[in-house]
């Protein structure tokens, strides 16, 4: 039997805004496309940011993380075998700048459901950091989908939730009037039909 | 597949956990810094257990950088104006293992305590040889390093005569979601310390204190650059993880 590296506990760096000028570093060219515009079988979320008086975030940084269709990461710690993107150019990783309305866009492809340690299933959903000048941390949402229904109720993170109005701010919805596969996910930071934001 | 992640013969998953760090981080609902109150969460945050997303992270960055992006002071065909500075350090995680291979982003102000952003309407000048934005990959043992200017302080309308002490912005991934990190890089012996309520909001002032670089001289270069080392700690991944060889 062998012990891995142990653990020198040094102290944290902690956490700061990223204030408004990240636009000056951060945003990529192809940072909203998880995979490229117009990929077989991509979707698009898109969604505002808002502050407590329901008015738009518009320098708010909107990240997502995902799993592809297959249901697995291109990461060495996915225990099953990180395994290249089964759909070529799939990122998993989007990060989305809000624009002047506080609207975000993202292309990316459906995940798949997850094996968890306790045998248990993870409906499909997205990660997803909120950034913003405002915010001395970044907060940590979910995304899930509206058709995913008996999915969803078994999810061991939104059927913990104890408030099921609150556990509907991490259900995207199918985009009135759009095709297929367009959804919507409104943030609300703080106040009326907030968010729920996890401590991970 | 490192020793902390494995499934086992009997299919079932090992996930590595990360530690949920306390009394480090600052408390979202920070009164002091205005714009909080606006925009933090007011609920209190629901424990996320660590899965397969949350272990797990982008692993990008190689393929976006080139060495002269490291560089903020050759971008343009003039050289920029203030004081040169290398700032350079190693990111680890809390378990005091190295990072490697991971994307660092940094932006700032000019010397001038200016950004380049339509945004930042202070009445100081914008270099034209300056934009103030690098990014770099850590190396094999964690190390970074950026060739810069030291940023001016800024005013700004948090509450009267506010003004920001000098500093870096710092975006760093690590290796997994729960990992990802944005901060700020202060200098040593700032006297807007004690007035700023963003530098304030981490409560200890010992955490305070690891936000702020030190000046180094060993890392200055004679007759060019002044040098401050800056090391950054992610969450680690704490706990020990057994091994049997039947698992192996």
């Amino acid at each position: 039997m062998s012990i891995s590296a142990g653990p020198a506990n040094l102290p944290l760096t902690p956490s700061q805004t990223i204030g408004p000028f990240f636009a000056i570093g951060l945003p990529w060219p192809d940072g909203s496309f998880a995979v490229p515009e117009g990929a077989a079988g991509a979707i698009t979320v898109t969604g505002r940011v808002l502050d407590v008086e329901g008015e738009p975030v518009a320098d708010a940084l909107v990240e997502t993380w995902q799993a592809g269709p297959d249901s697995r990461f291109a990461h060495p710690d996915d225990p099953r075998g990180g395994a290249q993107p089964a759909t070529p150019g799939f990122r998993g990783f989007g990060r989305c700048p809000t624009d002047e309305h506080g609207r975000y866009r993202l292309v990316t492809l459906r995940p798949g459901p997850l094996p968890c340690p306790d045998g248990r299933t993870e409906a499909p959903h997205l990660d997803v950091s909120v950034f913003a000048r405002g915010l001395l941390d970044r907060v940590v949402t979910r995304i899930y989908f509206p058709d995913e229904t008996e999915a969803n109720a078994a999810d061991p993170v939104l059927s913990a939730l104890p408030d099921v109005q609150r556990a509907a701010t991490l259900v995207a919805s199918a985009t009135p009037g759009a095709p297929a596969g367009e959804f919507t996910f409104d943030i609300r930071l703080r106040g009326d039909q907030e968010t729920v934001f996890f401590d991970v | 597949m490192t020793a902390d992640s494995r499934s086992t013969a009997a299919g079932e998953l090992i996930l590595p956990q990360y530690q949920r760090p306390a009394g480090v981080h600052p408390p979202l609902n920070s009164p002091a810094y205005r714009s909080s109150t606006l925009r933090a969460p007011l609920q209190p945050l629901v424990p996320l257990p660590q899965l397969l997303t949350e272990v797990t992270g982008p692993l990008l960055g190689a393929e976006r950088v080139t060495a002269a992006d490291a560089d903020l002071t050759t971008r343009h065909s003039g050289e920029p104006l203030g004081e040169r500075i290398i700032v350079t350090g190693r990111v680890l995680d809390s378990d005091g293992r190295p990072v490697p291979d991971t994307l660092i982003e940094i932006w700032q102000a000019n010397a001038a305590g200016r950004y380049r952003h339509q945004v930042d309407d202070h009445r100081a000048p914008l270099d034209p040889n300056f934009d103030g934005a690098g990014r770099c990959m850590t190396d094999s043992q964690g190390r970074y390093r950026f060739v810069t200017l030291k940023p001016g302080a800024y005013p700004w309308k948090n509450h009267l005569n506010a003004w920001r002490p000098a500093h870096i912005h710092f975006s760093l991934f690590g290796r997994a979601f729960t990992q990802r990190l944005v901060t700020q890089m202060y200098f040593p012996g700032d006297p807007l310390f004690p007035h700023d309520p963003i530098f304030n909001s981490v409560p200890d002032p010992k955490a305070r204190e690891r936000m702020i670089a030190s000046f180094d001289l060993s890392t200055t270069e004679p007759e060019w650059a002044l040098g401050f080392q800056w090391d950054i700690v992610l969450r680690g991944r704490g706990a020990t993880v057994f091994e049997s060889q039947e698992d192996q």
